[in-house]
C-alpha cells in the first residue's frame, strides 16, 4: 500500500500503485456504505472545508457525505456568493480560511490551474474536485472503481471517451489514469472539440462514432459543456444528436457486454439516448455516483493519514 | 574630460569584430579608437566593452501605474542593466495619445532618468482602433514612433491611413501582429502543453495571419513598418518574402522569445505569462537563427512591470508580461555561451539595428558618436534574486536561474551612470 501524496491535485502526479491504493480502499467503503451503519472515524476531529467557485450539486453532495460519514466537521461554502463578488483574490480566500484551520480543503475553482495554486498557499491537505479544463482527479478514481467492479480488472480494456473532449477536465483525467494503468484509450468527437495534439498522448482520435466505439468494452460519454463553450463549436444540438449521440445503433458497434458510463449531469437527447441511459443491463452510471462517495472517502482517509503522520513530524513512515 | 578604456574586448557590430583595443571618449562622445592613451586610464581588464544596448520595448507605469514602475526605477534597472537607450512604449493608463501626455511623460523621464529616454505615441486615440493621433503635433512633441502595442488595429481601413499619413511624415510604425479572434483570451500557444494543462490557447499561425495582413498594407502604403515581438518560424518566410520584394519592414522579437519555451510554464507559473505566449522550443531555435542571420534586425526587452498582485492569479486570470531590463544582457549571453550568436552579431541587434531603425544617435563604437557604452563580463556567474532587482516589480521569470554575463559599468554621454570605479 502505496500513498505518498500531501495533495490530490490531479491525476498526474499519481503512480498507478498509488491509485490502486485509492481503489482498494474505496472498494472496502462500499462495502459500508452499504451496510446499515454507515460510519467510521477516521476523519474525526477533522474539519473538511468545501469550497466550490462553480456551481456543483452532484459533486458537492458527494463530498459532503464521504466527510460526514468518516466523522469529519464539514462545512460548504458557496464561493460564488461570497467574498470574491466583492474583489478579494483567491490567495487571500485561501489565507483567510487557512487561518481557520481546516485539515482538508476540497476546492472547485472555473481556472486551470487555481487549485494548484491554493495548494501551495495553505498547510492543509487539498483535494481538486476540479479546476477549469484541466483536471478532476476523483471523477477519474471513481471512473476506474466503477469499471474494475464491472469488468474485473483495470488493464487492457478499450476505453472510448466520447464528445466534448475539449472543454472536460473529467476527459483529462481519465485518460491519464487508464493510461497510466496500460489501457487502450479512444477519443471520440467533433475535431472542434478536441483539444490540439492531443493524439501526443498515447490516445487514438476518431471523429466518426461507430469506428471510433468498434470493440469497445467502456463507452465514456461526457456532457456537452455549453456553459464553457465561447462560440459556435458545433452547427445544432440535434445534429450532434444525430452524429454523436449515444443510442443503441451505435452502441451496437461496441462489444456486447459494454458498459455505458456518464459523469453526469446528462443531457438526454443531446448527447445519450434516455432508454440507454436507463438501461440497468449497459449503464453504470447510477453505479459511478454510489462509487463516487467511496472512493472521496478514500482520498481524504489517506490524505488525512499523510497529514497527520506529517503533523506528528515523524521522520519515519512519513506517508502510508 | 577625457577617458580612455584600455585593455577592453571591443564588441563592434558595425565592423562584426570583437579585438582587444583601447576607446576614447571626451565631451560625451567618442574621439578615439585605439588612439593611446589619454585623460583617465581605466583599465577593462580584457573585458568586453560594447555600445550601451537600445531598447525598443519598454514599459514604464508613467502615467498610470506608477506602484508597477516609475520613471526613477526603470532608469536604474537600464543602468544596471547596460540599456543606455530606452524607449518607451504608449501603452500606459491612459494611453500616451496626445502631444500634451507625450511632453509630460518626457518631462518626467528628463528630470529622473540617468539614460535616454525616447517616447513612442499610439497610433491611435485610445490605442482604439478607430481615429488616427495627432501624429504630426507629436513628431513635434518627439514621439519617434507609433504604436498601439498589443491592440492590433482590426479595421483595415483605418489601419491603412494612418500608414499612408504617417508615410508622408516619415515616421515609423510598429506593429504586434497578432490575428485578434484567434488570440482573444488565450494565455498560452496550443499545442500538447496547453491541452495537458487545459489552458486557453491560440495557434502559432495567428501570428502570420496578422503579419502577413500588416505586410501587404505596408506594402500598400509604403510605409515604414516594425513588425515588434514576433515568436514563431512560421512567421518568418513571410518576412523574408516582404524584405526581399523591397517593403520598408524590418522586425523585431522579445527576448524571452529567444531563452524560454512554452514548457517553462511548468505548474502555471504565471511569471511565465508572456505576450504573445511563449512558443515550442522548434520556434524558439528558428527565431535565434533568424536573429543570428540578420533576418530578425531587433531584441528588445519587452519590459512590462506587473505587481504582486497581478501575477498571484489563476493562470487564466494573472497579467501578462517580465520585468526585462536587467536581465536582458545576461539572458542574451545564453545563446552566446550556447554558440548560437557570436557577441557582434548579437550586438547588432541589442544597439546598432534599433538605434539606426528609429534614427537615435548611438548604438556604434565609431569616432564620433555619443560615448554610450556598457563594461561587462560575459562570463561572470551569479544566480538571479529577483527582489535584488532595481525594477518596482519583480516579476521576472528568471528568478533563481543561473545566469552568466554581469554588467560592469553604464556610461551614457561620457557619464558614468553604474558600476563602482574598480572595473
Amino acid at each position: 500500500m502505496t500513498f505518498r501524496q500531501r495533495h490530490l491535485l490531479g491525476i498526474e502526479q499519481l503512480h498507478p500503485e498509488e491509485i490502486k491504493t485509492v481503489l482498494d480502499l474505496a472498494d472496502s467503503y462500499a462495502e459500508m456504505n452499504r451496510s446499515s451503519v454507515k460510519h467510521s472515524d477516521a476523519l474525526a476531529g477533522l474539519t473538511q472545508i468545501n469550497m466550490f467557485f462553480e456551481n456543483s450539486t452532484r459533486t458537492q453532495a458527494s463530498f459532503e457525505i464521504a466527510g460526514k460519514r468518516l466523522g469529519a466537521d464539514v462545512m460548504n461554502m458557496a464561493m460564488q456568493a461570497s467574498s470574491i463578488k466583492k474583489g478579494e483574490t483567491l490567495i487571500d480566500t485561501a489565507l483567510t480560511l487557512n487561518a481557520m484551520h481546516p485539515d482538508l480543503l476540497v476546492v472547485r475553482h472555473p481556472h486551470s490551474g487555481a487549485v494548484n495554486l491554493l495548494a501551495e498557499k495553505v498547510n492543509c491537505a487539498v483535494l481538486n474536485a476540479g479546476d477549469g479544463k484541466h483536471e478532476h482527479p476523483t471523477q477519474a478514481l471513481l471512473d476506474a472503481l466503477t469499471i474494475r467492479r464491472e469488468k474485473g480488472r483495470l488493464h487492457r480494456l478499450t476505453v472510448a471517451i466520447c464528445g466534448d473532449i475539449a472543454h472536460s477536465r473529467v476527459a483529462r483525467s481519465n485518460l491519464i489514469l487508464l493510461g497510466k494503468m496500460e489501457n487502450r484509450v479512444r477519443l471520440v468527437g467533433p475535431p472542434t472539440l478536441m483539444p490540439s495534439q492531443i493524439d501526443q498522448f498515447g490516445v487514438e482520435v476518431y471523429d466518426d462514432m461507430e469506428e471510433g466505439l468498434k470493440d469497445a468494452d467502456v463507452v465514456m460519454m461526457l456532457r456537452l459543456q455549453r456553459e464553457r463553450m465561447d462560440g459556435g463549436f458545433i452547427p445544432s444540438e440535434r445534429e450532434y444528436y444525430h452524429r454523436y449521440g449515444l443510442d443503441a445503433e451505435k452502441l451496437a458497434h461496441a462489444k456486447d457486454d459494454a458498459i455505458v458510463m456518464h459523469p453526469g449531469p446528462m443531457n438526454r437527447g443531446v448527447e445519450i439516448d434516455g432508454t440507454i441511459a436507463d438501461d440497468i443491463n449497459r449503464s453504470v452510471i447510477q453505479e459511478q455516483v454510489e462509487m463516487g462517495v467511496a472512493v472521496r472517502m478514500a482520498a481524504m482517509d489517506l490524505l488525512a493519514r499523510n497529514l497527520k503522520a506529517e503533523r506528528e513530524n515523524r521522520t519515519e513512515g512519513v506517508y502510508v | 574630460m577625457t577617458t580612455t578604456f584600455t585593455n577592453a574586448r571591443l564588441i563592434n557590430p558595425e565592423t562584426g569584430t570583437d579585438e582587444i583595443g583601447s576607446l576614447t571618449i571626451e565631451g560625451g562622445l567618442i574621439v578615439g579608437l585605439n588612439a593611446g592613451e589619454a585623460g583617465e586610464v581605466i583599465d577593462c581588464g580584457g573585458k568586453c566593452l560594447a555600445p550601451g544596448i537600445v531598447d525598443i520595448g519598454v514599459k514604464i507605469g508613467e502615467p498610470g501605474e506608477r506602484h508597477k514602475e516609475s520613471f526613477r526605477t526603470a532608469g536604474l534597472a537600464a543602468a544596471a542593466g547596460g540599456v543606455t537607450t530606452m524607449v518607451i512604449r504608449p501603452d500606459t493608463t491612459p494611453a500616451v495619445d496626445t502631444p500634451e501626455t507625450l511632453s509630460f511623460v518626457t518631462r518626467r523621464a528628463g528630470q529622473v532618468t540617468p539614460v535616454n529616454v525616447h517616447s513612442m505615441g499610439a497610433l491611435t486615440k485610445g490605442r482604439e482602433g478607430r481615429e488616427m493621433v495627432e501624429m504630426g503635433f507629436m513628431l513635434d512633441a518627439g514621439a519617434i514612433a507609433f504604436t498601439d502595442c498589443d491592440h492590433v488595429v482590426t479595421d483595415n481601413k483605418v489601419y491603412s491611413r494612418a500608414m499612408t499619413y504617417a508615410r508622408s511624415l516619415r515616421a515609423l510604425i510598429i506593429g504586434h501582429p497578432q490575428d485578434p479572434q484567434l488570440s482573444k483570451g488565450a494565455a498560452v500557444t496550443s499545442g500538447k502543453f496547453a491541452s495537458l494543462r487545459g489552458l486557453p490557447a491560440v495557434n502559432p499561425l495567428a501570428e502570420r495571419m496578422g503579419l502577413e495582413r500588416d505586410l501587404a498594407l505596408a506594402e500598400m502604403t509604403g510605409v515604414a513598418y516594425h513588425a515588434d515581438s514576433l515568436s514563431t518560424a512560421k512567421s518568418l518566410p513571410a518576412l523574408e518574402r516582404a524584405k526581399a520584394a523591397g517593403v520598408d519592414v524590418s522586425a523585431g522579437v522579445n527576448i524571452h522569445h529567444l531563452t524560454l519555451n512554452e514548457l517553462d510554464v511548468g505548474d502555471y507559473r504565471t511569471f511565465f505569462k508572456v505576450k504573445p505566449p511563449l512558443r515550442s522550443e522548434d520556434d524558439r531555435l528558428a527565431m535565434v537563427e533568424a536573429v543570428a542571420s540578420g533576418l530578425i534586425d531587433i531584441i528588445s526587452s519587452m519590459h512590462t512591470p506587473q505587481d504582486e498582485e497581478s501575477k498571484r492569479l489563476p493562470f487564466e486570470e494573472a497579467a501578462s508580461g517580465a520585468v526585462a531590463l536587467e536581465t536582458l544582457l545576461p539572458a542574451a549571453m545564453r545563446l552566446v555561451h550556447a554558440g548560437l550568436i557570436d557577441l557582434p552579431t548579437l550586438w547588432r541587434a541589442l544597439s546598432l539595428n534599433p538605434a539606426r531603425r528609429f534614427n537615435l544617435p548611438g548604438g556604434e563604437l565609431t569616432v564620433g558618436a555619443p560615448a554610450d557604452l556598457v563594461l561587462f563580463d560575459p562570463d561572470a556567474p551569479f544566480v538571479l534574486d529577483r527582489f535584488k532587482l532595481n525594477s518596482k516589480s519583480k516579476n521576472t521569470p528568471f528568478d533563481g536561474a543561473r545566469m552568466e554575463g554581469k554588467v560592469l559599468g553604464t556610461w551614457v554621454a561620457g557619464e558614468r551612470v553604474f558600476g563602482g570605479n574598480d572595473a
